[in-house]
């Protein structure tokens, strides 16, 4: 089961390793994990993606908790969240591909961000699926390079986290 | 003032009046300052010593225990008294140097990354980076670390940061800004509500006493409770002392050594009220057997454990203390009949007449060591302070020195560490001058801290360390004798130092015991002196702990003597 765990914490050093070594301990693999200064720049907030059973994850949820620098946790529920990731792809790009890649960015609401002589920068933002199908087109061209965050998310309407 | 000298006063502030710890290259500023401080420094004679001493004076006085340990191997000698402290909630805060904040990270000489190292064992943590905020940050280690569900906080300082001159203003420090910290305390009354009609209504009711009630000095509490309510009360090891060991309702400690009553109790009851428990595999044995049909009520300091090993159907988050007095009020509200389950406290009550705790006697005329625990109990009228080591020893304490009152039965419950109970001892003695203070311990885990005899003899501590000895790691042996056809492989140590001699060596007073008519004697001479004293009971060498349910078995499934 998919989790999205929006986790706001105090703004010091050794917060992101207690929590990394917390879901270590328990034997949890971290899909994805984004970090960011918040409104207030005491606090940051850790968007953690990972695929658990609910009943452990509601353990390692508990001893979150218990962290002294852990302010608050939410499970985002999807269907009530907007959730987006970054993907830059250095793809190859010769005078005959050139024009097909730049419509499919164009379809995808991508953009190029830069422009060589053999290769495309492409970058999209969107929902891990979204990013997933730009990739799933982009590979037959040949992908140079990839870089890709982890996934951030926040809840829908006025309710804050 | 430098920053040193301000943690001292920070210190004493929190009303600190003794550290535990060792100077070494990285903590030499902070040893200056100490050198015409009025907090005592005890100087073990091993860091590990220092951080178990520190854990044995806060079990013993309730205070947090400060432990002190240098850079590098001077603070990773601490872990295992660090890990000890978090594994059973003991209040501690441990101060350690660390290299100058220029070398952090170049593996200079002395130098080990104490705040990653100790991450999974401590409650809370810090490295110090200025040296204006000491002060501030050792007010929140103490808020933390004796606050909520109490353990371990650790403070690492750079050797520069203790020499530069701050400032001090102590109100200054007392501002604690903790966003993300805030136990919860008073129980939810609805729930406490719900938990007094469920006891209500019981007819087979247990409670279930832990280290948290000890640690919340709920022990009034809960001994008010359980009389009104009339229910029989079982302890884990780290909740004895907890409800008086000797009361007509104590069943003792239940589960892997437990009384064979309490373990029969616990499998047929069909409610069971825990409080300031984990739940601990030593205690449950297998989970799909134990307290098959039991509502279980749960309270605890840490939401975390509630519903951890045990589903629970009433839970309460809470101090045990507060939790306890309000769930006396509600069940005053029902006015409970003492008469309401008598068929069961009949039934408790043939249990325990059918299979008491039995001191065995031996054919030979050995000294058997359950007998040389009760001659100890009898002897110091069972108002001793009792601190054990780990194995046999420590069970056959626990099942056999009725401990009365909380605070008197200091033991390395969780992690279970051998080396334990001796500076422990040290450390309650200096807490508790007052009383006797007993160390029960095996020969095995004795000579794991037995240097800190010279500390017991430097700071004329008159702790009293009675060593069951077998001359074989015995709990050890005793599972190789039960479950791995007797290949007592690494167990048997025949190659012991002369205790007496060594213990008159030192400076202290060495005894050995080998007859069961020369235990009292001995026993009165030795604990009526000022001096520590070493008493060498040359027990029988295979004797077991009885009972014993095998690991991860049923708990009502009971080895007992005689078993083959």
């Amino acid at each position: 089961m998919k989790h999205t765990l929006s986790v706001l914490v105090e703004n010091k050093p050794g917060v992101l390793t207690r929590i990394s070594a917390l879901f270590a301990r328990r034997g949890f693999n971290i899909d994805s994990l984004a970090v960011g200064e918040t409104e207030d720049p005491r606090l940051s907030r850790m968007t953690i993606a990972v695929d658990a059973q609910d009943s452990p994850l509601e353990q390692v949820t508990k001893q979150l908790h218990k962290l002294i620098n852990v302010i608050r946790i939410t499970d985002l529920d999807p269907s009530a969240s907007v959730e987006r990731e970054l993907m830059l792809a250095k793809v190859r790009a010769g005078a005959d591909t050139r024009a097909e890649i730049m419509q499919i960015v164009e379809v995808f609401r991508a953009k190029i961000v830069d422009v060589g002589k053999d290769e495309l920068v492409v970058e999209v933002t969107g929902t891990r699926e979204k990013v997933e199908a730009m990739l799933g087109l982009m590979r037959p061209f040949g992908i140079v390079e990839l870089a890709r965050t982890g996934r951030i998310a926040m809840g829908r309407g006025t309710a804050r986290l | 003032m430098n920053a040193a000298r301000t943690l001292l006063e920070a210190l004493k502030h929190e009303g600190v009046e003794v550290v535990f710890g060792y100077p070494g290259g990285n903590v030499i500023p902070l040893y200056d300052a100490l050198y015409d401080f009025d907090i005592t420094n005890i100087l073990a004679r091993h860091e590990q010593g220092a951080a178990h001493a520190a854990d044995g004076y806060a079990r013993a006085s309730g205070k947090v225990g400060v432990c002190i340990g240098t850079s590098g191997p001077g603070a990773t000698n601490l872990v295992t008294g660090i890990a000890n402290a978090y594994l059973d909630s003991v209040p501690m805060v441990a101060i350690t140097g660390q290299v100058r904040s220029n070398l952090i990270g170049t593996d200079a000489f002395q130098e080990a990354d104490i705040f990653g190292i100790t991450l999974p064992v401590v409650k809370h943590s810090y490295l110090v980076q200025r040296a204006e905020d000491i002060p501030s940050i050792i007010h929140e280690a103490f808020y933390i670390a004796s606050t909520g569900r109490k353990g371990p906080v650790l403070v690492d300082i750079p050797v520069d940061l203790q020499r530069v001159d701050i400032d001090f203003d102590p109100a200054k420090a007392q501002k604690i800004v903790l966003p993300g910290y805030k136990p919860t305390v008073k129980g939810h009354p609805k729930q406490i509500r719900t938990a007094a009609h469920a006891i209500a209504a019981a007819e087979r009711p247990i409670i279930f006493a832990g280290g948290g009630v000890v640690s919340a000095d709920a022990a009034e509490e809960l001994r008010e409770l359980a009389i009104y309510a009339h229910i029989p009360v079982t302890t884990s090891l780290t909740g004895i002392g907890g409800f008086p060991g000797d009361h007509l309702l104590s069943l003792g400690m239940l589960g892997m050594h437990g009384t064979q009553y309490a373990n029969y109790a616990v499998t047929n009851c069909d409610l069971i009220f825990g409080v300031g428990v984990r739940f601990d595999d030593r205690v449950t044995g297998k989970l799909e057997t134990f307290a098959p049909d039991a509502t279980v009520i749960h309270v605890d300091v840490d939401p975390a454990e509630i519903s951890k090993n045990v589903n629970v159907d009433i839970p309460i988050v809470g101090d045990a203390k507060k939790v306890l007095a309000a769930l006396l009020v509600e069940l005053k509200k029902l006015g409970l009949s003492s008469e309401r389950h008598l068929p069961w406290m009949e039934q408790v009550a043939s249990w325990k007449e059918a299979h008491p705790m039995i001191v065995s006697q031996d054919d030979d005329g050995e000294l058997m060591p359950e007998y040389v625990v009760r001659k100890i109990w009898e002897v110091t009228n069972g108002e001793a302070i009792v601190c054990t080591e780990v194995g046999q020893n420590q069970m056959w304490a626990a099942q056999h020195y009725l401990v009365k009152h909380p605070r008197r039965f200091v033991t390395s419950g969780g992690l279970g560490t051998m080396g334990f109970g001796f500076p422990a001892s040290i450390g309650a003695k200096l807490a508790r001058p007052d009383l006797t203070v007993v160390d029960i311990a095996g020969d095995g885990s004795f000579q794991m801290t037995i240097q800190e005899l010279a500390t017991a003899v430097d700071y004329g501590l008159a702790v009293k360390v009675c060593i069951l000895n077998n001359q074989y790691l015995g709990m050890v042996r005793q599972w190789q004798e039960l479950f791995w056809t007797r290949r007592y492989s690494a167990t048997c140590v025949t190659c012991q130092p002369d205790f007496v001699k060594l213990a008159e060596a030192y400076g202290a007073e060495g005894y050995r015991v080998t007859r069961p008519d020369e235990v009292e004697e001995v026993l009165r001479v030795a604990l009526s002196s000022d001096a520590p004293a070493v008493i060498d009971f040359r027990v029988k060498r295979e004797a077991n702990v009885w009972p014993m349910v095998p690991a991860g078995g049923s708990i009502d499934q009971m080895m007992v003597e005689g078993t083959s």
